[in-house]
């Protein structure tokens, strides 16, 4: 395969994989940061202490967590099609993408916010301050270099789960690699897509931690 | 100003019950600064907590500015509508600051009034202003963690302030702070409290802070006040213990056949020359043990401890005598002398 023959697949790929991602980050962080606060909020000792509620969370999320992504992905096949109306397509591969993510980012937001000191929380309390303000005015500001860091790692899972994508018809890179790379035994062309993929993950890396290192400079330099 | 009344709080710990406290009457008047001390475990975090209900009481009421606060409770964890507009009329500050890494100074000055629904220009007018009156006006704009322990107090104090309390909770407000420190934020209390009237419950566990800031002060031991009144009486109660303690002078008896007694001096007593008076009517030979001279609450006292020759059979008189000049006299370790100084008190 020559450079012009594979150069609009890389291309068409690499925007796919982009696309699922971006999107499939968007509704991770809706659903799984809501999630992840209830989590924290819910337990014992929280300001919402529920038992129940807190243990179904739970159980939800690891089980969405002890499932290997690829057996989620196919095992999510017809409520996809459901949902979307296909699951062939980056537009279908959205969905089981943001599901397999959410639970994993819910833990990591449950991490991050549980580590907020708890005498901000107290000293809000004194102030009047209720749930909505505690969430919205200490748990996420507080906690939110910690919360760069776990969406940053976060993209980086959902890049190597779009990959996989890539075998049950979602597009994106994993399907180049696999139709052209493994498939037709084109080994240049393989590499080539690893090496975008790790292009694409050492920016975002870079990003988070440039995000994290502009907040937590926040107060330590004038 | 505060009123606590049987208020008690137990806590479950693995399926046993902690009482942490027990049964504390607690009165603090208008206007002032009132210091409860006790070790750690005493129960005196608790207490300030179930003062703003952070804690909920298991049983008792507590009263703040004639509000029924534990009326207002609500059902559950759940702070009710009613006691959070309550809670931002008692400012609280505390040891560890609490202040938001995340805010400027001036926004976290601002988040009490945030939580008030006031507007911004207002908010940054009001933040700026208490920011002077806590002396750090040129900080508006720094971080917390760029600041000094005393100056994150100073901002942890604006913030409590901007709601306009009537009452300050002050726990532990000093503990983590350098006594030079300490001593410019206990003036800083001291200024508020009378330049805005405002009421100071604070709990500490350095009696230093009660001697420098408390016109009343309670003793907390095992979940109970043991003792309290204004540091005054305190101070004229025979036996006190905060009294002994706020005021301590030591000194050992040279033999068994001595009485150490100590003698309190306040008002004009202090001006008298009454050892050597002691001396001549009664030709006794008497030891000061030692003395100190000290300002409690803005009055000047002394305290000397003394020692007269003979058991305390023998010195009924020359006790007496000083008791006549208006000093207070504790006789020191001996249960059987005590035990006598009361009857002849009675």
């Amino acid at each position: 395969m020559t450079w012009s023959e594979m150069q609009p697949l890389l291309s068409q790929g690499t925007y796919d994989s982009l696309y699922m991602v971006l999107w499939a980050t968007v509704v991770t962080i809706g659903l799984g940061l809501p999630l992840g606060v209830l989590l924290v909020l819910t337990d014992k000792g929280g300001l919402l202490q529920n038992r129940p509620v807190n243990k179904v969370i739970g159980v939800i999320v690891n089980i969405g967590r002890s499932l290997p992504f690829i057996i989620l992905l196919i095992a999510l096949i017809p409520f996809t099609t459901w949902f979307v109306g296909t699951f062939i397509g980056p537009s279908a591969m959205i969905v089981p993408l943001s599901i397999g993510a959410i639970p994993f980012f819910a833990r990591l937001v449950e991490t991050s916010v549980r580590e907020v000191d708890h005498g901000l929380v107290e000293a809000v309390q004194s102030m009047g301050g209720g749930i909505p303000t505690i969430v919205w005015k200490v748990l996420l500001p507080q906690a939110l270099p910690s919360l760069v860091s776990a969406i940053t790692t976060t993209v980086i899972t959902l890049v190597s789960y779009s990959a996989l994508a890539g075998a049950v018809g979602g597009g994106g890179l994993g399907s180049v690699a696999i139709t052209y790379g493994y498939q037709r035994f084109e080994t240049n062309f393989m590499l080539i897509t690893v090496a975008v993929l790790i292009a694409i993950v050492t920016v975002v890396q870079l990003l988070g931690d440039g995000v994290v290192r502009l907040i937590a400079r926040r107060g330590r330099t004038s | 100003m505060i009123t606590t009344t049987g208020l008690t709080k137990v806590y479950q710990s693995r399926g046993r019950d902690i009482t942490a406290l027990d049964g504390v009457d607690l009165h603090v008047r208008e206007g002032e600064v009132y210091g409860v001390i006790g070790q750690s475990g005493a129960g005196k975090s608790s207490l300030i907590r179930c003062v703003n209900l952070l804690e909920r009481p298991t049983t008792g009421t507590v009263t703040v500015d004639g509000v029924d606060l534990t009326a207002l409770a609500g059902r559950g964890r759940r702070a009710g509508k009613d006691l959070r507009r309550a809670r931002s009329r008692i400012g609280m500050v505390f040891q560890h600051f609490n202040l938001l890494s995340s805010r400027t100074v001036q926004d976290n000055v601002e988040l009490p009034l945030e939580i008030l629904g006031v507007s911004g220009k207002e908010r940054s007018r009001k933040a700026l202003d208490l920011l002077d009156l806590v002396g750090l006006a040129d900080k508006a704009k720094a971080h917390p963690a760029q600041l000094s322990g005393g100056q994150k107090q100073r901002v942890g104090i604006a913030r409590a302030l901007a709601g306009d309390p009537k009452v300050l909770l002050s726990d532990e407000a000093t503990s983590a702070l350098d006594p030079e420190t300490t001593r410019s934020i206990l003036q800083l209390l001291r200024d508020l409290n009378q330049q805005l009237g405002l009421t100071v419950l604070l709990i500490t566990h350095e009696m230093d802070v009660v001697k420098t800031v408390c016109d009343s002060a309670a003793l907390m031991r095992k979940g109970r006040i043991v003792e309290s009144g204004t540091v005054g009486e305190l101070l004229a109660t025979p036996g006190s213990q905060l009294a002994a303690e706020l005021f301590p002078v030591t000194g050992d008896a040279s033999g068994p056949e001595h009485t150490v007694i100590d003698v309190t001096f306040h008002g004009e007593a202090a001006t008298q020359p009454v050892v050597s008076q002691l001396a001549r009517t009664y030709n006794i030979d008497i030891s000061i043990l030692g003395a100190a001279m000290d300002t409690v609450a803005g009055k000047q006292i002394g305290r000397m401890r003394i020692e007269l020759p003979g058991r305390y059979e023998d010195n009924v008189v020359p006790v007496g005598f000083l008791r006549e000049q208006g000093l207070q006299v504790d006789v020191v370790d001996d249960s059987r002398a005590t035990a006598l100084v009361k009857e002849g008190a009675k």
